[in-house]
């Protein structure tokens, strides 16, 4: 039967080195992709690859990446919220492209600037 | 949905959401008799009789942000247009099962897709969910275990985003050495 084995586990165990735990609460910034049904249909998940590569490509260990229900704004999926320690609210991204993410990055976690033309809010919806 | 992975992620959504603790997803692809089988379980807080007659229908969800819900109709119909079947079940308290079975070579049935992304977005999501996945093709099988995982690494949590990558890359390969 395959299933991970004890030189895999060397490879996670290498590789889980290079950064620091993602806990709630411990980050600089925390993006959340959301994957209900309408995200996940418009393409969340290769959203959520692709910020995923740019917070390993970039060596940051300070992000928390996690992702969430429907945000009830189908019709914009893909969407992410991008939240920084030090900003007074939330930021809903629509619509997002990897190319899209990579510029949110650039911009938003690195500088802590706003990629006004994406956002759509300042806010969050309430998750419970 | 493009494939049967995203449906796997957007079914075990609602799983996660009914608080389940141990979520398990079973594929099995069987060339021979010609079918593949997708299971999902959880152990979350389960459907009680009425909720369950109608959540085939789009237009039934608990959720509040949005008034349809369209992952398990969504899923019994690429079941459906491929010769197959979706089939779910509950009890409130116990958790629920789905079970969607496709005719294996049918031109309509949708490609199994990128499971590993499925895997690893189900491991952010899902903070307090252990998940077990068993993938079987023709007598060959490939399991994967959070809780051991976990266990053999000495971690808390798989939530690193190097330690993902790397997971996602070698789950990758496991599935393409059972194909």
């Amino acid at each position: 039967m395959a299933k991970i084995t004890i030189a895999d586990l060397e490879k996670i165990r290498e590789e889980s080195r290079r950064t620091l735990v993602l806990r709630e609460g411990a980050g600089r910034a925390k993006i959340t992709v959301h994957m209900g049904t309408c995200g996940i249909a418009a393409g969340a998940r290769d959203i959520m690859s692709a910020v995923l590569k740019e917070v390993e490509e970039r060596e940051l260990s300070d992000i928390i990446v996690t992702n969430s229900g429907c945000a009830g704004l189908c019709s914009k999926e893909p969407m992410i919220t991008v939240e920084l320690v030090n900003f007074p609210a939330p930021v809903k991204y629509i619509e997002m492209t990897p190319g899209k993410i990579k510029q949110i990055f650039d911009s938003h976690i690195m500088k802590e600037q706003i990629v006004k033309e994406y956002a759509l809010a300042i806010g969050s919806e309430m998750t419970h | 949905m493009n494939d049967i992975s995203l449906h796997i992620l957007d079914v075990s959504e609602n799983s996660i959401q009914a608080g389940a603790k141990n979520l398990e997803i079973f594929i099995v692809e069987d060339t021979k008799k010609d079918i593949l089988t997708l299971e999902i379980f959880d152990d979350g807080k389960g459907m009680d009789e009425e909720i369950l007659k109608k959540v085939e229908s789009p237009f039934e969800t608990s959720r509040t942000t949005r008034k349809v819900g369209l992952g398990i109709p969504f899923l019994k119909e690429a079941a459906e247009s491929c010769g197959g079947t979706m089939v779910i079940s509950s009890a409130k308290g116990k958790g629920t099962k789905v079970k969607a079975t496709f005719k294996y070579s049918h031109i309509d049935r949708k490609p199994l897709g990128d499971i590993a992304e499925t895997l690893v977005a189900l491991i952010l999501r899902a903070e307090k969910t252990e998940i077990l996945y068993l993938h079987k093709k023709n007598g060959k099988e490939f399991i994967f275990r959070t809780r051991e995982l976990k266990r053999q690494l000495g971690v808390q949590n798989l939530k690193k985003v190097n330690l993902l990558n790397s997971l996602k890359e070698i789950i990758k390969h496991k599935i393409s050495e059972i194909q």
